[in-house]
């Protein structure tokens, strides 16, 4: 049986910082890189051995470049950091799966369980060929029990086993709720540290196309309150290669929120290994006049108002939050210091989502360098229609955030 | 009957008098003819824990012109919403009933609608048995406000109340619960119903089957519980997701009734021995095994885990509408040309229900 390691940097990390109210001023993540606009992501490597180093200066190791965001950044922008291999195109999905290929290849402990996984190839394809290369005792197909199947992942992560838990829609895990919330976020401190439980329960969710109000649940707003769990949202096959890799090898319960329209979402990533600080918000547009804070498809609404936002003038800075628990306060904070407009973006409801909380925690963390009161645009507080354009009502509309920010910018 | 006797005369003159009766009709139409009729199910009752009714039911010439009508209105209706899928009219998920269709026509002939019906998403035609109209069915799948939920629901939440029709659920399994809270208030009430929860062979394997089927046992619950078994749950075969795909077993101490699905008139028998049985008794399970030709849903083909052969074999052997045709036919009740003409007036009103339903504005 695998031994328990502890990453070092991040596991201490997460238990010496209360959530969301670190002081901006200090330093409690390891991987810590100064804000200059410089654009390479730096990331906690945990290895085999439960060494965490941070990969800065790899010696005696495979070089690993520091790989640049490959979304599109203002022009002008540090340009040390592009990567000289041409990488390989692929859609999101694809991305997923390779993420999850080379983890299984590394270690033999991780295994998939979920609905239709195996020899379906998963419904969205995540898992296509999986089953094929590794077998069936690795790529599990479960009957449809959700409450029970994730019960049995947490129990087999207790071990030392590395299941992904696949939520064949997000939406399904709340037959799972008990199991997720009692035992997968709380074991590690019921039992007094004795045992981690180094599970990835992902899946997708958020708003589609009128697929009914059942299959366009938001589940970052229920699961954020679980204390013990950790929580991260893709948004580009980049990023959801490397943010799949880390959650892999945390220690800690991941919880992993893909979208549904972004699955054919088509990037060039690098060929070398990479992954992604699970920690950490991507700066998806560096600005000087206003923060806009979002997450998963939200960042394609906001940056196709941002486009409309640079003609009218302004000049939004735009941060993909990535990170939903806990927050990267540092790269947010800073971003407040400099701009002093906040507005949030996110497809959860109003009541209670990732926003209302973020709204609070840059409130209290921040509040002296807001120049106006912090703007959320969520989604309403409605299920979601299965009709089209009343679908189209309770989600946020570019439109509506370029009135925001010039609202914010009066 | 009134033909069989004119075999003895010449065939000119048969033909004539053919012609002639037909003009008449010195046959008793169809359409309200009561006579009963015993027909023998294709497959005898396997039972668990109870014993089985006999493989003899009762029918009439009506009633199986109702079923032929019925199952014909259904299978129209799910082929129409598939073009009108991939016409991009109905969006998101839609699933189709088509082959399942003799499990909502025999059950509801054995019931009254004072009992109460739940199901899971692949309801279109459950909505139909109950008495929801196909303009309620095709402006609720492209989202118009004349829809039975309003275009608020799609495809997998059709209800209809005033019929106890409860439903229309899109998450595998939990209907099945709320179908045992039916049949407790149906047994607080003391009004002699009973409640059918059906559910798939994806579903049997839900925790929360068995948490129900406890308390309904524990309870003495009118709760019948139809497993429709079409052997697939989306993409998993049955013997690959349960250990005992013997569903009508899985009660235990809850008898169950296994049931050829594709037989109108043995789903019927079923249901009328469950209901007069969980009056009495308390829970029971029925297990229709049955087929679907489409896949899960419109995005599922259908044949990357079961092969064409399988799907056309069934269609040729056990599909339920022919089966009724050929026992019309055999008994004489019709000619071939009425069933068709049947079928032709059935294509029409779903076309007229499609295009009414489609000058509803878009809600």
């Amino acid at each position: 049986m695998a031994a328990i390691f502890q990453g070092a940097g991040a596991a201490a990390a997460l238990s010496s910082s209360p959530s969301n109210s670190i002081d901006s001023k200090k330093f409690l993540f390891s991987p810590r890189r100064p804000y200059s606009g410089m654009k390479g992501a730096s990331f906690v490597v945990v290895r085999s051995d439960g060494r965490a180093s941070l990969d800065l200066n790899p010696k005696g190791r495979r070089a690993q470049q520091l790989i640049a965001n490959a979304v599109a950044t203002k022009a002008g922008s540090s340009a040390a950091s592009s990567s000289s291999k041409p990488g390989h195109e692929l859609l999101l999905f694809e991305a997923l799966q390779e993420g999850l290929e080379e983890e299984m290849e590394r270690d033999p402990c991780v295994c998939v369980m979920g609905e239709d996984v195996g020899h379906y190839g998963g419904s969205y394809k995540v898992t296509k060929g999986l089953a094929t290369k590794f077998g069936d005792l690795r790529v599990l197909d479960t009957p449809i029990a959700e409450n029970s199947f994730t019960g049995m992942g947490i129990g087999a992560a207790m071990t030392g086993l590395r299941p992904v838990v696949e939520g064949m829609n997000m939406g399904f895990l709340l037959l799972a709720f008990n199991q997720i919330s009692n035992n997968c976020g709380m074991l590690h401190y019921t039992s007094g540290g004795q045992f981690t439980i180094p599970i990835v329960i992902r899946g997708p969710g958020g708003v589609g196309r009128q697929l009914g109000a059942e299959h366009s649940q938001r589940l970052e707003s229920y699961f954020q309150s679980i204390p013990g769990i950790q929580m991260v949202a893709c948004s580009t096959p980049y990023n959801a290669k490397g943010l799949m890799k880390a959650a892999i090898r945390s220690e800690n319960p991941v919880i992993l929120f893909e979208h549904v329209l972004l699955y054919n979402l088509k990037e060039r990533i690098p060929d070398e290994e990479y992954i992604c600080n699970l920690e950490e918000a991507e700066m998806v547009r560096p600005g000087e006049h206003v923060t806009i804070l979002t997450y998963s498809r939200m960042r394609y609404h906001v940056m196709q108002a941002a486009k409309t936002l640079v003609n009218k003038g302004y000049d939004p800075e735009v941060i993909d939050i990535r990170s939903l628990k806990p927050f990267d306060l540092y790269t947010i904070g800073n971003s407040v210091k400099k701009t002093h407009r906040v507005l949030i973006v996110e497809e959860c409801m109003r009541t209670g989502g990732i926003g209302a909380s973020l709204t609070a925690a840059i409130t209290e963390n921040f509040h002296d360098y807001l120049d106006a009161p912090v703007m959320c645009l969520s989604s309403q507080d409605v299920p979601t229609p299965y009709a089209g354009t009343l679908e189209e009502w309770t989600v946020v509309q570019p439109a509506q955030i370029v009135t925001a920010v010039e609202q914010l910018c009066q | 009957m009134a033909l069989s006797r004119l075999n003895c005369f010449s065939s000119r003159s048969a033909n004539l008098l053919k012609t002639l009766s037909s003009a008449i009709s010195l046959r008793r139409p169809i359409s309200t003819d009561t006579t009963p009729i015993i027909v023998e199910t294709s497959v005898p009752f396997t039972s668990h824990q109870c014993e089985a009714p006999s493989r003899s039911v009762e029918t009439n010439p009506k009633e199986l012109l109702t079923f032929f009508r019925d199952m014909a209105l259904m299978r129209r209706m799910e082929i129409a919403a598939d073009s009108l899928y991939k016409a991009k009219l109905i969006r998101g998920f839609c699933h189709l009933y088509d082959g399942q269709e003799a499990v909502a026509v025999g059950m509801e002939a054995a019931i009254t609608k004072k009992d109460c019906i739940i199901t899971a998403y692949r309801d279109h035609c459950t909505f139909v048995a109950r008495g929801g109209t196909l303009l309620e069915v095709f402006a609720e799948l492209m989202g118009r406000q004349a829809g039975c939920s309003r275009g608020k629901g799609g495809s997998m939440h059709f209800y209809k109340k005033d019929s106890n029709f409860y439903g229309g659920h899109g998450i595998v399994g939990a209907q099945v619960p709320l179908g045992c809270g039916l049949a407790f208030a149906q047994k607080y009430s003391k009004d002699e119903n009973v409640s059918f929860a059906l559910y798939g062979d994806g579903a049997a394997n839900q925790g929360q089957l068995f948490e129900a089927l406890n308390i309904s046992a524990l309870w003495d619950l009118p709760a019948i519980l139809v497993c429709e078994n079409n052997h697939y749950g989306m993409g998993t075969a049955e013997w690959r997701a349960a250990k005992s795909p013997a569903y009508y077993k899985r009660g235990d101490y809850v008898p169950g009734l296994k049931v050829d699905g594709m037989d109108a008139l043995a789903v019927k028998q079923a249901c009328k021995f469950a209901k007069e049985h969980a009056l009495k008794n308390g829970p029971i399970i029925l297990e229709m095994d049955t087929y679907r030709y489409h896949g899960h849903s419109m995005s599922d083909p259908g044949s990357t885990y079961r092969t064409r052969d399988e799907i056309s074999g069934v269609r040729q052997e056990r599909d339920p509408i022919e089966r009724i045709r050929k026992l019309i036919l055999s008994h004489d009740l019709a000619t071939e040309k009425d069933l068709k003409d049947i079928e032709k007036e059935v294509r029409k009103e779903v076309d007229d229900a499609i295009a009414q339903a489609k000058l509803f504005v878009d809600t």
